[in-house]
């Protein structure tokens, strides 16, 4: 019942939304640089919250999510550019091969913990990231020029596919199984849950919507380029999640939304841009070190005096 | 015990909220200022600004390319506002930074061509970034110039049709291979080649296949071909088979990190034939890794040279001296002329509409500024004079300019 409600709160919630914004920019009152903001922001949400539910909700530690977002971005062009299929067809190869790709690279290393996982993703990202610079089929070094086909509506969509996806995963009796994981993973084990089989589920779901982002991503930049898909995009990403808070995932959302709107508006200050976007995060991880949610959901926020269940 | 944890949630939701709605406030207060900004400049004093955008990298990986052409850029404009601007309009320079990445050069593009409203932009420095504002700036109609984007895709796109309002100053990569077989044949009589390039970028890649063409073309021939991969360190296998070849002349395009090593241990292997290379050379890094010693008899083309002792040049480069306190390098020269290049355009249009200047910059010919005299062939791209550099004892030396 009350998960059902707060599906369909959010239905509502996104189509109100949508159609606020498609009526700004019909009367022209947003215009390709707000629209192009917009995408961004939903670029980032996904990817934030793709990567939410590998770090947030089964606590493995990925620094690799580049690597799944380039081979969705470098499938569905290929898929558009070269073998000339429509776009949602090739966003939907570009997430399932990266999909397909999380589920190869997360069988022999989820058995790996901590510090080690994070190398090994880290590696996966570069060999990835090294493989596209070599093929010449996508353009190798010089990158792989592609026309613009992404609209605000097609972000919009995927962004509400993949939060309600993960959402309802989080929710159900496999995220509760996930989040034990993260909790305990011995502990969990013991109880006779199957953790590798989770662990490996949950991160080719976060690779598939990785996919979906880099595709969405690809068909909006004009050129994809073996060195935007660096282990500093996955850094990006990682920011996103942590300021949010590690197990949030609106506070994943808030934080992509909230970096975008800071990293477009220092644009215009490029001498100080880097100096100011480092201080926010500095002062946000200062006062609130569990980052801007904690583990908390903005859908509790407003259950006052209820059971108080969420607290960390 | 609940009303604290009532507190804390409502401290939470006041932090976030209050930073997003203060960076939206921040964000919207921007529009409003920028907005109003160009209207009333629109309404106001639209007659006597011409704004040009540049659109570059000045912070990221290849930062310095893009700050060196922002400096030259905007001392090409402060003399052309001091000598009265453009049929009496005063330029207004609005640079904005996209981190060395193609995405961020996208969204620097429609923000000047959106809530700027330039005529004119100046693209990205790499060819990458500059490919990523090409469809932007068709689109809005904004002529746009690339300093030193040099793959030919910038203004060709892979069918063969051409981005109309793309542009650029420097010479295209082909150029470069071709400058340096006519000179091998030419100027250094060499009949035995070798070529030594790098497999992992396709600038090298590129110059070798186009010098390769010309010196077969001059009567030349490769005995030798060989390639590495950048990051390598131990070249002397390579360079051994190389030497056994025995060719009067080798060209080695790649760039100076990988250079430096290789001609230092070809001279430690013997090798005496002159070497060659382009613009990837150019860098002081050069001469701390080979040594001055083993640099003389080495060649470099460019897109200009300090000490060429041309009048013009050496006023531009006592300018640039005066202002920054260092020497011009290519970058500055190149960013100065992109401007020039687009002031020309816009006298010769008489307007500052987009498709005008277009035009314009299409049709230049013979115009003379600091990097050569060139004019713009049906694909975008001048028509120049290459720089020959020669090392001596470690400082590069102005050795000749050769015509396309």
């Amino acid at each position: 019942m009350k998960k059902s409600k707060a599906f369909w709160v959010f239905s509502v919630l996104a189509l109100v939304i949508y159609a606020v914004v498609q009526g700004l920019i019909s009367v022209g009152i947003l215009d390709l640089y707000y629209q192009n903001i917009l995408v961004q922001m939903c670029i980032n949400i996904m990817l934030a919250v793709s990567l939410h539910i590998i770090i947030g909700i089964t606590g493995q530690f990925s620094i690799g999510h580049a690597g799944f977002m380039a081979v969705g971005a470098y499938f569905s062009a290929i898929a558009t550019m070269k073998l000339g299929l429509p776009l949602p067809v090739g966003l939907l190869i570009g997430a399932g091969v990266a999909a397909l790709a999380g589920l190869l690279v997360g069988i022999p290393t989820l058995r790996l913990k901590g510090d080690y996982l994070a190398i090994a993703t880290l590696g996966f990202a570069e060999i990835i990231r090294i493989i596209f610079l070599n093929v010449d089929y996508v353009g190798g070094a010089a990158g792989m020029v592609i026309t613009n086909m992404t609209t605000w509506t097609y972000a919009f969509v995927s962004v509400v596919i993949t939060i309600l996806v993960i959402a309802n995963f989080t929710n159900s009796r496999h995220g509760r199984a996930a989040i034990s994981i993260r909790e305990d993973e011995i502990a969990s084990d013991a109880m006779g849950i199957n953790t590798t089989y989770y662990k490996v589920v949950a991160f080719a779901i976060g690779s598939l919507f990785a996919g979906l982002a880099g595709g969405i991503f690809a068909h909006n930049f004009f050129i994809i380029q073996p060195t935007t898909f660096g282990f500093l995009k996955s850094f990006d990403i990682l920011i996103y999640v942590v300021l949010g808070g590690l197990g949030s995932l609106s506070g994943a959302a808030i934080a992509a939304i909230f970096l975008t709107i800071v990293s477009s508006y220092l644009a215009e200050y490029p001498e100080t841009r880097m100096i100011i976007y480092s201080l926010v995060l500095i002062i946000v991880m200062l006062y609130r070190p569990s980052g801007l949610m904690g583990t908390k959901e903005i859908t509790s926020l407003f259950k006052f005096g209820k059971k108080g269940g969420s607290q960390k | 015990m609940t009303e604290k944890k009532t507190l804390k949630r409502f401290a939470s939701v006041f932090l976030a909220s209050s930073l997003i709605v203060g960076a939206l406030a921040g964000c919207s207060s921007n529009e409003g200022t920028s907005s109003t900004g160009g209207s009333s400049s629109s309404a106001g004093e639209s007659s006597d600004v011409i704004k040009i955008g540049a659109n570059l990298e000045l912070s990221g990986a290849v930062a310095s390319y893009g700050s060196s052409i922002k400096d030259g850029a905007e001392l090409a404009i402060e003399e052309i506002n001091a000598a009265g601007g453009i049929d009496g309009k005063q330029i207004e320079f609005v640079p904005v930074d996209n981190k060395s990445e193609s995405a961020e050069a996208t969204n620097a593009a429609i923000k000047l061509a959106t809530q700027d409203k330039v005529t004119a932009m100046i693209a990205p420095a790499t060819s990458g970034n500059a490919i990523a504002t090409a469809q932007i700036a068709n689109q809005y109609k904004i002529p746009t110039v690339t300093a030193s984007g040099t793959a030919p895709n910038v203004t060709e796109n892979e069918d063969g049709t051409i981005n109309d309002f793309v542009f650029r100053t420097c010479f295209i990569d082909p150029f470069q291979g071709i400058v340096a077989a006519n000179f091998a044949s030419n100027e250094l009589e060499a009949k035995n080649v070798a070529i030594y390039a790098d497999n992992a970028s396709d600038y090298a890649k590129g110059l070798a296949a186009s010098f390769k063409e010309q010196i077969e073309a001059n009567g030349g021939t490769v005995v030798a071909e060989e390639a590495y991969v950048a990051d390598d360190t131990d070249f002397k296998s390579t360079l051994t088979r190389i030497k056994s070849a025995n060719p009067d002349f080798i060209f080695i395009p790649g760039y100076y990190e990988e250079v430096g090593l290789i001609v230092k241990q070809a001279r430690e292997l013997g090798i005496e034939a002159p070497l060659m290379g382009a613009d990837g050379w150019d860098s002081p890094t050069l001469v701390e890794l080979a040594g001055a010693e083993a640099l003389n008899n080495t060649f470099i083309t460019n897109h200009y040279s300090s000490e060429d002792p041309e009048e013009t040049i050496q006023g531009f480069v006592e300018a640039f001296n005066a202002k920054f306190s260092e020497s011009p390098n290519a970058f500055h020269a190149l960013g100065y002329d992109t401007v020039f290049f687009i002031k020309d355009a816009i006298e010769r249009a008489g307007s500052t509409d987009g498709e005008a200047i277009q035009k314009a910059l299409a049709e230049t010919e013979n115009l003379s500024l600091i990097t050569g005299t060139f004019s713009v062939d049906e694909k975008h791209n001048p028509v120049k004079s290459a720089t020959v550099l020669e090392y001596v004892d470690g400082v590069q030396e102005f050795n000749s300019k050769v015509n396309p």
